[in-house]
């Protein structure tokens, strides 16, 4: 008979999911970790890891029915033949779009830790300072020393691979041997560094795949197939990373198929006691006790979960008392940049040999050391170079054998980069419970009215035409510069909705991410995000979640929980 | 088209190549009717696929086969390309996108064309492209394709993207094991195939 008591549960089983219940366990806790999704074990359930190209009947298209049954996941990149079934199914969990809101969501053991971009950046100072100097939202209640010595735990583990650049505004960590520029992107850096001074610089992109073998872990194998599941391990998730330490204490559950319908509380000793939890497949609820619960299930679920409890205490839900929980949501905005061809008669000699799953980064330049611009913040740039393949026959004139036989030859070498941009904190862009809509459990569903501002907008002037600057004074030929237009989740950054703070009357979380409305319930995913920056989150995460659940097991060792 | 986003990021790739294939379909009108003779034959050995008929898919072939036709390496035909474009037409092409596809397999007199010699069909496919390369570069964005810019887009996704294009036209490995950023190239070498 399984016990309904735990020493600790987990929600969601995700990148912050997957390390709270890593370091809870391996502290000594016994944790229940809840996952709404069905199980993927690590490379035996990764079915498509190893399909060649032909293998699929529409070679990873979509279909008409693909489309007809994902009408939010078709709007990108994600809906495809090859791992639809690691996506949330827009039908069965749909939404509220008081605007546009591209809401991108895996509902399965590690998340979107499966799926992931797996770039891997520090915030810096100017990051967590910046609201408090712009006077935007509320100031971050840490720093980066408070932080540093958690990335520095979590990149060894996870293993992130990058170079050493010693820049104040991207921090280095303990990396694995980075990735290298490839020739063209080496030749482009060299002279983007002269043009500019330094101020600009290519470096090579900051990755959760190991160059060097990890515990159980192999190093890269250079697939580029990351998102099907790696059978080597190679890439970071919660399955290759933190799941497998995790069990190794002996002290973990994992319980797919668990839908958490609310956060237990108890008004008189001002603490929660449990969850409840609705099974996917039977529909039976069930409920279980802890003394500690961590929320990291994804950005805006464990802001649903929390809307949706201790209502009777709290009309807005649990840790609604300052009135922003559920306000302040954001993403990062990109598809802005430029491309163009790299006409070297060196590099004709020249090609790459395996597949690199990542690209170079051009890390913020903007408002930055004595630079001023008509708005706030900046942006950071990831692109690439390489030789085009036998897609760029399409457009050419020519049919025939030696049409063909050019066609299966590499093309010139093209290099681009799409900026990612920093979207400021607005009380306005909100989610809320719409109670005239559930979902297929009878869950009254999210309503999400969120959207850029004129700061974004000004900025993506710059994010566009900045990279045809840079690419032209590096001397790229045929630069195009383009804004494809972007609306909030198209990021899959989404971050915000319960911020961390410094005072419980405008913020939902201390600076440890616990609900000040509730000690013993931590958030340590996006949700607890006071600003977005402009590098990618996910590091970010880890090590809040890392810190958060180490202060939580010191407190609870203290008996002030 | 540029490769380069290809090693950007996956969404920028996957976004590419869902470009190439157009958008949905639903099924749409009926087969190729006017097939001759020697091309119900040719059917004995090919079958229907989608909503396209045996005969369809072997006239597919034969166009496919005359715009990459067998090199050194292997053609389209060999690669059941007619099949690959008969399956994508009807699973993901938008209803509107079909009707064009399959107007524009009855502007081919297929008769004529199955009975063609080689340098009759290559003729005649070197005129079609020059009259959808001509279309395509003056065409509105809201306007429908040309439907031998579908034929040209799906035989080179459909070939390249086959066993015998990855492995036999271009050069295939699952899994490279290395990365080497600057890797000597002689030209005229095939290019490596992508893999996911």
């Amino acid at each position: 008979m399984q016990s309904q008591n735990y020493d600790a549960i987990v929600v969601g089983s995700g990148i912050s999911g997957g390390w709270a219940a890593k370091e809870l366990t391996e502290k000594g806790l016994r944790v229940l970790l809840l996952e709404r999704g069905k199980n993927i074990e690590h490379v035996k359930d990764y079915v498509n890891a190893t399909k060649a190209p032909w293998d699929y009947p529409h070679r990873g298209g979509r279909t008409q029915a693909m489309e007809h049954d994902y009408p939010v996941l078709k709007r990108d990149y994600p809906l495809n033949e090859k791992n639809l079934d690691w996506w949330a199914s827009d039908k069965d969990s749909p939404y509220t779009e008081v605007k546009r809101f591209d809401w991108y969501r895996g509902y399965h053991v590690g998340g979107r830790s499966l799926l992931w971009g797996r770039q891997s950046y520090r915030w810096s100072d100017f990051d967590f300072e910046a609201n408090a100097r712009d006077g935007i939202a509320v100031d971050w209640p840490i720093r980066y020393a408070d932080i540093a010595p958690w990335y520095d735990y979590v990149e060894r583990h996870a293993g992130i691979s990058g170079s050493r650049e010693g820049m104040a505004q991207l921090p280095d960590g303990q990396f694995q041997p980075a990735m290298p520029l490839n020739c063209g992107e080496a030749l482009i850096a060299g002279r983007l560094k002269t043009k500019f001074g330094g101020r600009r610089r290519i470096i090579p992109g900051r990755t959760a795949n190991l160059t060097q073998p990890l515990p159980g872990r192999s190093a890269c194998q250079y697939r580029n197939a990351c998102w099907l599941g790696c059978p080597f391990g190679g890439y970071f998730s919660t399955q290759s990373s933190t799941l497998p330490p995790a069990m190794a204490t002996g002290r973990l559950t994992l319980k797919p198929f668990a839908i958490v319908t609310e956060v237990l509380y108890d008004r008189n000793k001002k603490r929660a006691t449990g969850v409840r939890v609705l099974d996917a497949v039977s529909e039976q609820t069930t409920e279980y006790t802890a003394r500690i619960i961590f929320l990291c299930a994804s950005t805006l679920n464990s802001t649903w979960l929390l809307l949706r409890s201790a209502t009777d205490v709290w009309p807005g839900g649990l840790g609604s008392s300052s009135g922003e929980l559920g306000h302040n949501l954001m993403d990062h905005h990109f598809r802005a940049g430029a491309s163009g061809t790299i006409e070297e008669p060196s590099l004709s000699s020249k090609n790459v040999y395996g597949r690199r799953p990542t690209g170079f980064y051009i890390p913020r330049y903007r408002n930055l050391f004595g630079d001023k611009r008509p708005y706030l913040r900046g942006f950071g740039y990831q692109g690439g170079a390489s030789r085009q393949g036998w897609s760029r026959a399409v457009a050419e004139l020519g049919v025939g054998g030696a049409f063909k036989d050019a066609a299966a030859q590499p093309g010139d070498w093209t290099i681009g980069g799409t900026a990612f941009g920093e979207m400021l904190p607005n009380h306005a862009n909100q989610v809320t419970i719409d109670q005239t809509k559930k979902d297929k459990w009878g869950l009254p569903v999210l309503a999400i009215d969120c959207a850029t501002g004129e700061n974004e907008r000004l900025m993506r002037k710059d994010m566009m035409d900045d990279m045809g600057e840079m690419l032209e004074a590096a001397g790229v030929k045929q630069v195009r510069t383009y804004d494809n237009g972007c609306w909030p989740g198209m990021g899959i950054h989404e971050m915000g909705t319960a911020r961390m703070g410094r005072d419980p009357k405008t913020s939902v979380l201390n600076s440890h991410n616990q609900v000040w409305d509730a000690p013993n319930v931590f958030v340590s995913d996006g949700s607890c995000m006071v600003s977005t920056a402009c590098p990618n989150p996910s590091l970010t995460y880890m090590a809040l979640t890392a810190r958060a659940a180490d202060f939580a097991v010191n407190e609870l060792k203290r008996n002030t929980l | 088209m540029s490769e380069a986003n290809q090693t950007i990021d996956r969404r920028e790739a996957i976004r590419r190549v869902t470009l190439i294939l157009g958008g949905v379909a639903l099924a749409g009108s009926g087969g190729l009717v006017a097939a001759c003779e020697r091309a119900q034959q040719r059917a004995g050995t090919t079958t229907s696929a989608g909503t396209f008929t045996a005969t369809d898919v072997a006239f597919l072939d034969e166009v496919a086969d005359t715009i990459l036709p067998e090199t050194k390496t292997p053609g389209a035909k060999a690669a059941h390309v007619g099949a690959f474009m008969a399956i994508m037409v009807t699973d993901t092409y938008t209803p509107r996108d079909q009707d064009v596809f399959r107007a524009g397999m009855r502007t081919i007199d297929a008769a004529s064309f199955m009975a063609a010699t080689p340098q009759q069909r290559l003729a005649k496919v070197e005129q079609l492209d020059r009259e959808q390369k001509d279309y395509t570069d003056k065409k509105k964005h809201d306007d429908p394709p040309h439907f031998f810019r579908q034929m040209k887009e799906l035989t080179l996704l459909g070939y390249f993207t086959s066993e015998i294009g990855c492995t036999q036209a271009m050069r295939y490995r699952e899994t490279p094991g290395r990365f080497d950023p600057c890797a000597p190239y002689t030209p005229g070498e095939t290019t490596w195939a992508g893999h996911a």
